[in-house]
């Protein structure tokens, strides 16, 4: 469901499907694992193959943005369609993320 | 008010049927041909209640969610979507942005907010012990 990329200290968590309370929680355990296995000093999220997003989609960047604090990286959102946009928009998670 | 379609849906309050919901309206609404962001709108709008029935209102015990969509005249779509689990205490604290009573789920609080600003109006009517009914409508733009 999540697949991911390591480039020197980034890791790419490429996320597809649709993000729904049903889903999310599987992505969450899946990125989790990854980041506490790597220790990136930054994590892209890529939105490219994500067919769909609601308000748990935010709980996922949040959760994410979090824990990347803990361990002193940030989160980066990449190839979110408008719609995507519109709900980070919403939410102002965009002002602590940072789009590439 | 004047109903020109209408289905009306029940199904367990799982969360694999918040995809369902989303599908089931879209395939009922396509005939409007709505714009994409308008279909996005409503979908991510549809999600979010049904989403609510499953995680807040049967968290006790299992339940149904109820939904009915309608097209209304001048492409007006209302959608219903109500269950009968433990319904709102506080409904104005409930659709404050940001508040959730499981943020330990990574619930973002923004349910609510989603739904009042993606749809054209929102009323949300609960009682504690009887359940919930959302109701949205959502005018979708002229055809040229």
């Amino acid at each position: 469901m999540v697949r991911f990329l390591v480039q020197g200290k980034n890791l790419t968590a490429g996320l597809s499907g649709d993000i729904d309370h049903h889903s999310a929680s599987l992505m969450r355990k899946e990125i989790d694992l990854e980041i506490k296995q790597r220790l990136p000093s930054d994590i892209t999220l890529d939105f490219g193959d994500v067919t769909f997003m609601d308000s748990s989609g935010i709980g996922l960047i949040m959760g994410r943005c979090r824990l990347m604090r803990e361990i002193g990286g940030k989160v980066k959102i990449s190839n979110a369609s408008e719609q995507i946009k519109k709900v980070i928009k919403l939410s102002g998670v965009d002002r602590i993320t940072e789009e590439v | 008010m004047s109903v020109k379609d209408e289905i009306k849906l029940q199904f367990p309050a799982f969360s694999e049927n918040e995809g369902f919901a989303r599908t089931a309206v879209s395939a009922f609404i396509s005939k409007l041909d709505p714009r994409v962001d308008e279909l996005a709108d409503i979908r991510t709008a549809v999600s979010e209640a049904v989403t609510n029935a499953v995680v807040h209102a049967y968290r006790k015990e299992a339940g149904l969610v109820y939904m009915t969509v309608r097209i209304l005249k001048d492409r007006v779509v209302s959608i219903h979507i109500r269950d009968k689990g433990c319904g709102i205490e506080d409904i104005e604290k409930a659709m404050t942005p940001l508040f959730t009573t499981a943020p330990n789920e990574e619930r973002s609080g923004l349910g609510f907010a989603v739904m009042e600003s993606f749809m054209d109006t929102l009323s949300v009517k609960s009682r504690a012990g009887a359940g919930t009914c959302i109701c949205m409508k959502k005018k979708l733009a002229e055809k040229e």
